[in-house]
């Protein structure tokens, strides 16, 4: 066969996509190719179909067990993952820390292999230290995904506000996203910087310099402070924007996304009070005038109304909070969806 | 280089995944004609277009629903609606889906109960295609009839579901397997029938 041959028989006009989905786990997002993510949020888009059906369900995930295993509290994210599983045709079991036998002293990997044991194929997990789930899914045949842990990583939340970004404004290249709040303790910032950087948005962080990751501090030393990472390359984090003034972090902002601030940051001496916190870094009606006009906004909940955004722009028209919140049922169908397909039997 | 020699030898797909080689058993002027008769025969069997909707199954069921509405509306000088497919999410065989595309869009252009609905695909199987797209389908509301187009019926059934409407018959081996490329997805309009010896 001659090379002019091949090359005049194979010019499809559209070819069958690449295999995009090979993982078993989802961890973070950190690692993630655009080709990957890009299949996360066309995966989506036919979730969101189903969901808007009279009857929002499909026999996809049939037979399939998913256990939702969490030792902090959450509403949003393991309601979502119920539901999201249930929407597949998955039986769904939850189960808390409190009420469960770790409170009896039961270790987290007898705890995970007991799940496993009675047929768990996907493992939903929040714990509320960094790195748990990655030790989870090196002793587990069950799918793992990470529902947040400790400070480190939220994927399913960086993928659901990559998807509600997406959906206004289309291509997020080159956008201006800024993140405002306790940048340090936040496995959604981290996860959603991963994310956003990976595909092309311009990243600022804002935050009082006490709030802010020795990674970003301190540029030079590269790294994150994450507990119980592993490998180093996984401490770092790319490079973002920083800037502890909010009235410049927000000029020409297309999205901005507030972080829940924690009562206890007080406690340590890293803020001087809630109401200095409230003046200097409140998203509110004045200060989102100086974004873009209709810059979105977000907050990946839950909120404290008066602190770090003032309940009028928390329901008003520029704020996506609420369609965050859908899209997340939708994003986690196709999260639960694609590693189903990647598990083997 | 190897693993590209390799592959033509072994039955002459490109790194593509399209063939390059194999019989032509439909060419363009061939589809064309197919797609011709079937929409008058879609009309004939129907006794008109009132309350008729065409579904096309993704990937190439689709852009054939599209054709064979715009032959109807030639004909008939009225518009059929068309919907498009996935059925990604009613498969029976999750876990040995890697090599598939992703889920592309589902799309019902009417509310379809009480309405007749086509099904169009492009070859058909074992089947289980279509008990897949009907499951979906009848998650969508209870049509009046499903009725099935195809163009290429090759055989070998798996389960108990035969072809309204039908653009060629092909008996094949199934070692062999049967390409539909069309314009809108791949470039030319043809089918092919090809020896597989186990590589797709």
């Amino acid at each position: 066969m001659t090379q002019e041959k091949l090359a005049s028989a194979t010019t499809p006009v559209v070819a069958e996509p690449p295999r995009a989905w090979t993982r078993r786990h989802l961890l973070d997002v950190d690692d993630f190719t655009p080709a990957e993510i890009e299949a996360v949020m066309q995966t989506t888009d036919a979730m969101k179909e189903v969901m808007g059906r009279d009857v929002p369900r499909v026999p996809a995930l049939r037979g399939k067990t998913i256990v939702t295993l969490f030792y902090e509290t959450s509403t949003r994210t393991r309601a979502s993952f119920e539901l999201a599983g249930k929407a597949l045709g998955a039986d769904v079991i939850n189960i808390s820390a409190g009420g469960s036998s770790v409170e009896k002293g039961e270790s987290l990997i007898d705890t995970v292999r007991t799940l496993q044991a009675v047929g768990a194929d996907i493992l939903v997990m929040r714990h509320w230290a960094a790195g748990a789930p990655y030790l989870v899914a090196r002793h587990l045949q069950s799918a793992v995904i990470n529902a947040g842990d400790g400070a480190h990583a939220h994927p399913t939340q960086a993928l659901l506000d990559l998807y509600t970004i997406r959906n206004h404004l289309g291509d997020i290249r080159g956008r201006r996203v800024v993140i405002v709040g306790d940048i340090e303790h936040s496995r959604v910032a981290r996860s959603n910087i991963w994310a956003l950087s990976s595909m092309g948005a311009q990243v600022v962080v804002c935050a009082p310099p006490t709030l802010l990751p020795t990674a970003i501090r301190s540029p030079a030393a590269g790294r994150g402070s994450i507990p119980n990472g592993n490998s180093s390359e996984s401490l770092a984090l790319p490079p973002v924007e920083v800037e502890t003034h909010l009235d410049r972090a927000l000029e020409s902002a297309e999205v901005v996304m507030t972080l829940r601030l924690q009562k206890e940051r007080m406690q340590s001496g890293l803020l001087p009070s809630l109401r200095e916190y409230a003046t200097l870094y409140q998203l509110n009606e004045e200060r989102i005038s100086r974004a873009r006009t209709g810059a979105l906004v977000m907050h990946p909940g839950p909120m404290n109304e008066g602190i770090e955004i003032s309940p009028g722009l928390a329901s008003s028209l520029q704020s996506v909070i609420e369609e965050q919140v859908t899209n997340g049922v939708a994003v986690r169908m196709a999260v639960l969806y694609l590693i189903a397909r990647g598990a083997k039997p | 280089m190897a693993e590209l020699a390799l592959s033509l030898r072994r039955g002459g797909f490109s790194l593509t995944g399209i063939p390059v080689d194999g019989h032509v058993i439909l060419s363009a002027e061939d589809i064309r004609r197919a797609v011709r008769r079937i929409a008058h025969e879609i009309v004939e069997r129907n006794h008109g277009l009132s309350s008729l909707a065409l579904v096309g199954m993704h990937t190439r069921g689709v852009p054939l629903a599209h054709r064979l509405a715009e032959a109807i509306h030639e004909f008939e000088g009225e518009s059929v609606p068309v919907g498009e497919l996935d059925i990604g999410l009613y498969r029976d065989d999750i876990s040995s889906l890697e090599l598939r595309p992703r889920l592309q869009r589902t799309e019902m252009p009417v509310d379809i109960d009480g309405w007749r609905v086509v099904l169009v695909d492009d070859v058909l199987y074992t089947g289980r295609s279509i008990r897949a797209a009907m499951d979906a389908l009848t998650d969508f509301g209870r049509p009046a009839s499903i009725q099935l187009a195809v163009f290429v019926d090759r055989g070998h059934r798996e389960l108990p579901i035969r072809p309204d409407y039908v653009g060629k018959n092909i008996p094949t081996a199934m070692q062999e397997s049967v390409q539909v490329l069309l314009e809108e997805t791949d470039g030319r309009d043809e089918v092919r029938i090809m020896r597989t010896e186990g590589e797709v």
